[in-house]
């Protein structure tokens, strides 16, 4: 009879953008890996799904995700942060090493794995840091962090402010062939700042971040990879400024990636003081307070205009951005629950970010959050750079040979889900322990039905 | 007139001015003018005109908010603001709690939404509140079920002197419509510049936005990005004193904080002085009229000349007593008005 070690997702439309395969069929597991992909390949199986009318694709990956694991266990955990992951359709997650301590050692990154084998529901993937502690100041031991299996380097929210420094991280990073992730921003230029310097901040009475702090980093990181020959990776791009940088480094053939988060795609600085639902018995006569302050939608690069919402979205369809990644960055409630200024930074992004990604293939303009934008991103496209798309930008098919694919042999990791499901997001639900989104309330489209993370269902609606 | 019926025995009443209609009040908050239509400022304006004048009897005082305590809650140090609104409640009869960071919990690692709701439980009804972060006093009245005054908000707002700068510039000029207000200065620091701008416009005044660049906020200058200036209602914006004083009707100076210069927004004050202090041959520009005003604390011989800090067309000081007044009928439209 059926074996016990396969799985059959049966009837689904199957995306694998990676492999140009959108076709309505089966996919068969067994044994934790991917068996079979076609129409009826799965009449028998020990589990069988039902996919039929919904989409069947390969696992997402996220290759820039927090746990807060070790050291802010109050705001995540691998447990509670894979588990988020899982719910949110993601089997293999890359997290950042702004932990304490920082993951800078081989023992670093062994906790992150053999934690995550322990406690995780998907796929770790650690990121080292660039530099001792994060300090900015002396190399960390890049050959020992490569060696404990780090898949790149990144000193995360610290960007590396020594020009020279950011060099020869770029060049040692090279003997290991792994990527530098930088997070470009010219701090004396973001120097307090707590959103986009716009007329929004100018409203609030915020002081700003310029969009030039970000594209004075991007545009020197760009030459310092260029003139080191070496991969650099550009972490969530968000103005359109960084866009064109890209685009052009990528023309001419520097070795450079990048990746957005499906907040820069979907969202705006206005988000800042849209006002929220007011509780109860607080609300004036006009049934608000008026302006709104909202620390959910307070992130890092912050919530940018239309305009660049807009060029990120075109840079993502055009293959500029190869990646989306969702930075999800959970928080206690009392880091937001404070004055604007001093709440964390970051968004809890794993179990929205499909949803908000799928926004981009419908007409947004209804839910009034989303910019205006010509047209329909294609779906395959979206799914491409949620799958294949993270994989070739941080080459981690040298690590999980098939990963982000449904070809045969590759890791039993699949998502199913419903693309016209209406959920509402209510953070109170959310697996992370990060409750901090601006999207609380809000109707998304596009459910996760299953996660199958190496054959087994690791989440189920 | 009001009065309160329900406690001790009758008692002298502050008579409500002709045509203010108390009941019409539904504001819970006051946190800036951005929502104020013309109609409430001008019932604010005619509320603190009865206010000025309790304030010139011989006992300054009525019972009319007996029973009502008013709770400061200040994050920043504030001498004028804080006793204005403390003179103000104690006119009106009711007790003050003063609550001082650095003296309080407040040190302690308590949550602004904690502190406020402390002082909801020991029974305030109005929280008047200052700090140095822009929009603390929407999180507070987002959290809390008694009204919320602010008394300025880091960059962002500052109503009351926006309140009392109208009033002030209508005592003398009467009505507001088409007068030219030049504000001279730091517009980007200036939460009471961005009260101002609502406040005055909303009367229709014609707001002149001067100061050098560097103090101007982003989206006020033509050359940038977008040239989007969808964040305050239209204002003119010169960079040229010289020119922007030109027949106004009032200067206001803003204060200067003199770290500007070393955040390298400004070479120096020397130079700032020879091209945005008010003095009395720019003045001499403006109409004959002119009035010149100022949200003090004023650094003397820098904003102003002190020939013009202290010269006839100055209301500086009227700007204080009025201050009390305004701050009177603000209290007094919360805790009556609904």
């Amino acid at each position: 009879m059926a074996n016990k070690e396969t799985m059959a997702i049966r009837g689904g439309r199957i995306l694998d953008p990676g492999r140009g395969v959108d076709l309505v069929g089966d996919v068969l597991i067994r044994e934790g890996r991917i068996a079979a992909v076609g129409p009826g390949v799965a009449a028998e199986a020990g589990r069988i799904i039902d996919a039929a009318g919904l989409i069947v694709c390969p696992g997402l990956i996220d290759i820039h995700c927090h746990l807060r694991d070790p050291g802010f266990e109050h705001k995540e955990t691998i447990e509670t942060g894979t588990r988020a992951a899982a719910r949110g359709g993601f089997t293999t997650i890359c997290c950042m090493p702004n932990t304490e301590p920082p993951i800078d050692s081989r023992a670093g990154v062994e906790y992150i794995l053999r934690t995550a084998a322990a406690q995780g529901a998907v796929r770790v993937l650690p990121i080292g840091c660039i530099t001792r502690g994060r300090q900015g100041k002396e190399l960390a031991e890049m050959g020992e962090l490569a060696e404990a299996s780090a898949v790149g380097f990144s000193d995360d929210g610290s960007p590396v402010a020594d020009a020279a420094l950011m060099r020869h991280a770029l060049e040692y990073a090279s003997a290991f062939g792994l990527p530098v992730i930088e997070h470009c921003e010219e701090p004396s230029l973001s120097h307090e700042g707590v959103m986009h310097e716009g007329w929004v901040a100018n409203r609030l009475g915020l002081r700003g971040i310029p969009a030039a702090a970000e594209e004075a980093a991007v545009a020197r990181n760009i030459a310092l990879a260029e003139f080191a020959g070496t991969h650099l990776h550009v972490a969530h791009v968000s103005t359109a400024g960084s866009v064109k940088l890209v685009r052009a480094a990528k023309k001419r053939g520097v070795q450079v990636t990048a990746e957005v988060t499906p907040h820069h795609l979907a969202l705006t600085d206005e988000a800042v003081m849209l006002a929220a639902p007011v509780p109860s018995g607080v609300e004036g006569a006009d049934g608000s307070i008026g302006l709104m302050y909202d620390t959910n939608a307070k992130v890092n690069p912050p919530l940018r205009p239309a305009a660049d919402v807009q060029a990120c979205i075109e840079g993502l369809a055009d293959g500029t951005i190869d990646a989306i990644a969702t930075d999800h960055a959970p928080h206690a409630i009392e880091d937001k629950l404070c004055e604007f200024d001093l709440a964390a930074f970051g968004i809890s992004g794993l179990e929205t970010a499909l949803g908000l990604c799928l926004t981009l293939t419908e007409d947004v303009g209804a839910h009034g959050h989303a910019p205006p934008h010509p047209g329909h991103a294609p779906l395959q496209m979206i799914i491409e750079r949620l799958t294949a798309g993270p994989v070739r930008a941080l080459g981690l098919a040298r690590f999980v040979p098939g990963l982000g694919s449904l070809a045969e042999g590759a890791p039993g990791d699949v998502l199913v889900f419903d693309p016209e499901a209406e959920w509402v997001v209510e953070p109170e639900r959310f697996a992370s322990k990060g409750k901090n989104t601006p999207l609380a309330g809000r109707t998304l489209r596009g459910r996760v039905v299953a996660t199958i993370y190496g054959g087994k269902v690791v989440y189920q609606a | 007139m009001v009065q309160r019926a329900t406690r001790g025995k009758p008692a002298e009443e502050v008579r409500p001015p002709e045509g203010v209609d108390i009941p019409t009040w539904e504001r819970r908050h006051v946190l800036d003018l951005d929502d104020f239509s013309r109609r409430e400022m001008e019932q604010v304006i005619e509320t603190a005109d009865a206010m000025k004048e309790v304030l010139s009897r011989e006992i300054r005082r009525v019972p009319t908010l007996r029973g009502t305590i008013v709770a400061t809650l200040f994050y920043e140090t504030s001498t004028r603001t804080r006793s204005s609104f403390e003179l103000a409640a104690k006119a009106l009869g009711a007790d003050v709690v003063s609550v001082a960071a650095g003296a309080s919990s407040v040190q302690k690692g308590e949550s602004l939404v904690d502190s406020a709701r402390t002082l909801q439980a020991i029974g305030a009804d109005i929280l008047v509140m200052r700090h140095r972060h822009s929009g603390a006093p929407y999180l507070v009245a987002g959290h809390v079920d008694i009204s919320v005054i602010n008394a300025g908000d880091g960059w962002h707002a500052h109503p009351t002197q926006a309140l009392l700068d109208a009033y002030t510039i209508q005592q003398h000029l009467g009505d507001l419509r088409g007068k030219k207000v030049v504000i001279v200065g730091d517009i980007l620091h200036s939460r009471v510049a961005r009260s101002n701008i609502w406040g005055l416009t909303t009367m229709g005044v014609q707001v002149v936005l001067c100061g050098p660049p560097t103090l101007l906020p982003w989206g006020l200058r033509p050359d940038h990005r977008g040239n989007e200036n969808r964040a305050l209602p239209p204002v003119e914006v010169d960079t040229n004193l010289d020119r922007a004083i030109e027949g106004a009707d009032v200067v206001m100076a803003l204060r200067l904080q003199l770290e500007r210069q070393q955040a390298g927004l400004l070479p120096s004050l020397r130079e700032y002085m020879r091209l945005y202090q008010v003095d009395e041959e720019r003045l001499a520009r403006a109409k004959p009229s002119v009035l010149v005003m100022h949200p003090g604390p004023i650094n003397e011989g820098i904003e102003l000349s002190p020939a013009v800090a202290h010269g006839a067309r100055s209301v500086i000081e009227e700007q204080v007593t009025n201050g009390v007044a305004v701050r009177m009928a603000l209290l007094y439209l919360l805790a009556k008005g609904r």
